[in-house]
């Protein structure tokens, strides 16, 4: 418990610096609120009032801490260029990131565990030698470069979906899922490539250990060594491996919405830097940064249920 | 008596690999078979040939030449963010791991916040701010890779401090300075020199990343991510134009990451 406890705080203190680096580095930036609502060639006078009204004139610990609690109340501020609540803006548009992350991480799971097994099992066989050739070919494709081969072969070619015929998940819901399973995968081949070449070397590693010899002797067969033994310990840097790669998931979205072209999270996002709508960035960046954290903390409590030797170190 | 093999199949062919990559990067940085923005409307998409090996893209601009030089800007690009990332690690690392106390205690905590920040999104942030472009990327993408080095050399040094020899050294009457970057430094190598590679391999992902999400290289200069993404309107009809900048990237990241994999 007390474990838990320290790395909450460790995560609140983030959070903290997170949100506050982000919005000193958004209130830097030249042009306010007040230049953005009124234009370019507002008189000096009437920019100063809407300040004065907006508040912008106040210190910038007292903007920021109001900042801050409006955030966590859920009011992200309001859109410079669309004049409406960003927090509007992007509650449609979270599902889809989010399912898009889930889907990509269950796949990966499923996929990389019994082929990371069964290399290890065979491993020096031609088998082996084959899949351990084709994870590190796998692992060097970028997953927007993946992208565009599955929509290539798997759409173009064998036509097994419509390349851009995204559904919203309101309109449709299976038609949805249909489609985004393809981007998905792009998301996961390579991360299916990491996770077996790490299952499988670690697997080899702890079966080398002395208490594999020991399980042996006492006449248990490979399987049983493998599933009750090995696999418990070998699965530990592997489920470290896949707590990072949820976040990089989350974000590597941000790239496959655009080769899918899917409205997602990323799609404002990258429209609102070129719009240089700086509410809708800052709000979707912390945003972002808070989920990628607060996973990475799950993550951490998951691996200390695993691995109780984990808290008594720290 | 039988001689050890040294070098691996694997660690060979990602010499040739890397080998081949940097030659035709070089040769794109003396010269490239045509002018990388002349445009052609008699070569518009054209297929690969002998007068264009990759074929020639949707202005008919010859793919080869802006290959050559695209790579070329992912190389400056990933070279200067490693480099960055690399040094400030090494320096934070360094004494952070030799000195401990409070130092180490605040700058590892400012590490974990940059750590726990995707990069990409960092690059976003510095390129809303201060807009697109080559140094931009090479800026954000630098800080953004600083963390993991100074973990890995913080990582070396605690294991080195408290060795013998770097204890004597210290009865000598060495200077700290000297200890750190002399005595101490030289034997962190092999395990920072691997994760250079991969470094180098990851930020040459994110370069090809930014650039297909039209916020790292600008155009007219060639990028490889630029050019994917433009190629993607072309997929049905000319897929060469995807083929080649995607393949370049794989082998890229292919040849270092094989080379790389033997220092573990």
């Amino acid at each position: 418990m007390r474990y838990v406890g320290k790395k909450l705080a460790a995560m609140i203190i983030t959070l903290l610096c997170i949100s506050f680096l982000v919005y000193l580095a958004f209130d830097l930036i030249p042009g306010d609120a007040a230049l953005a609502a009124l234009g370019t060639d507002a008189t000096p006078e009437s920019l100063a009032a809407l300040r004065e009204q907006l508040g912008l004139n106040r210190p910038f610990m007292e903007r920021y801490l109001e900042w801050l609690v409006h955030f966590v109340s859920g009011d992200f501020g309001t859109s410079y260029k669309y004049h409406m609540p960003v927090a509007d803006m992007i509650v449609s548009k979270l599902p889809i990131t989010v399912i898009m992350a889930v889907i990509s991480f269950f796949i990966m799971v499923v996929i990389s565990l019994p082929i990371g097994i069964y290399t290890a099992k065979h491993s020096g066989k031609r088998i082996d030698r084959i899949i351990v050739a084709l994870n590190q070919i796998v692992m060097s494709v970028p997953h927007f470069f993946m992208g565009i081969l599955i929509t290539y072969f798997l759409g173009l070619i064998l036509k097994l979906f419509t390349p851009g015929g995204f559904v919203s998940y309101q309109t449709d819901f299976w038609g949805f899922l249909a489609y985004i399973v393809f981007p998905c995968f792009a998301i996961a081949l390579p991360k299916i490539a990491m996770s077996v070449k790490l299952l499988r070397s670690s697997c080899i590693e702890e079966a080398r250990k002395d208490y594999v010899r020991t399980a042996y002797s006492k006449g248990n067969n490979t399987n049983k060594v493998l599933y009750r033994h090995v696999l418990r310990n070998a699965m530990i840097p592997v489920i470290t491996l896949w707590g990072m790669t949820l976040a990089d998931m989350l974000v590597g979205s941000i790239v496959i919405e655009q080769v899918f072209n899917i409205p997602g999270i990323g799609r404002i996002l990258l429209t609102s830097i070129s719009y240089r709508d700086y509410p809708v960035v800052e709000a979707i960046i912390v945003l972002i940064a808070f989920v990628v954290i607060g996973t990475n903390f799950i993550v951490d409590v998951i691996y200390q249920l695993v691995d109780p030797r984990i808290s008594v170190q720290s | 008596m039988k001689r050890k093999k040294i070098y691996s199949p694997n660690f060979i062919i990602g010499l040739a690999i890397t080998a081949t990559m940097l030659l035709l990067i070089l040769i794109g940085f003396i010269h490239t078979p045509y002018d990388i923005t002349k445009m052609n409307s008699a070569t518009k998409l054209a297929a690969p040939s002998l007068q264009h090996l990759m074929g020639c893209d949707n202005f008919g601009r010859d793919i080869f030449s802006r290959v050559l030089k695209g790579m070329g800007n992912t190389f400056v690009i990933a070279a200067a963010t490693v480099s960055i990332g690399s040094v400030c690690g090494v320096i934070v690392g360094a004494f952070t791991g030799y000195f401990g106390g409070w130092i180490d205690e605040v700058l590892m905590r400012i590490n974990d916040v940059v750590f726990a920040f995707p990069s990409i999104l960092l690059a976003l942030v510095f390129v809303s701010i201060f807009g697109t472009g080559k140094y931009n990327v090479i800026g954000a993408l630098g800080i953004a890779f600083i963390p993991s080095f100074a973990r890995i050399v913080r990582g070396e040094f605690i294991k080195y401090r408290e060795m013998d020899y770097v204890k004597s050294a210290k009865l000598a009457g060495v200077p700290q300075l000297r200890i750190i970057f002399v005595h101490i430094l030289p034997n962190t190598m092999p395990v920072l020199l691997s994760s250079i590679m991969i470094g180098f391999n990851n930020a040459v992902l994110a370069e090809a990343g930014m650039s297909y999400l039209g916020i790292g290289v600008q155009p007219p200069s060639a990028s490889l991510g630029s050019m994917l993404s433009e190629s993607q309107t072309y997929l049905f009809s000319a897929p060469w134009y995807a083929l080649f900048p995607g393949l370049m990237i794989i082998l890229m990241v292919l040849g270092l990451s094989l080379i790389a994999d033997r220092g573990r």
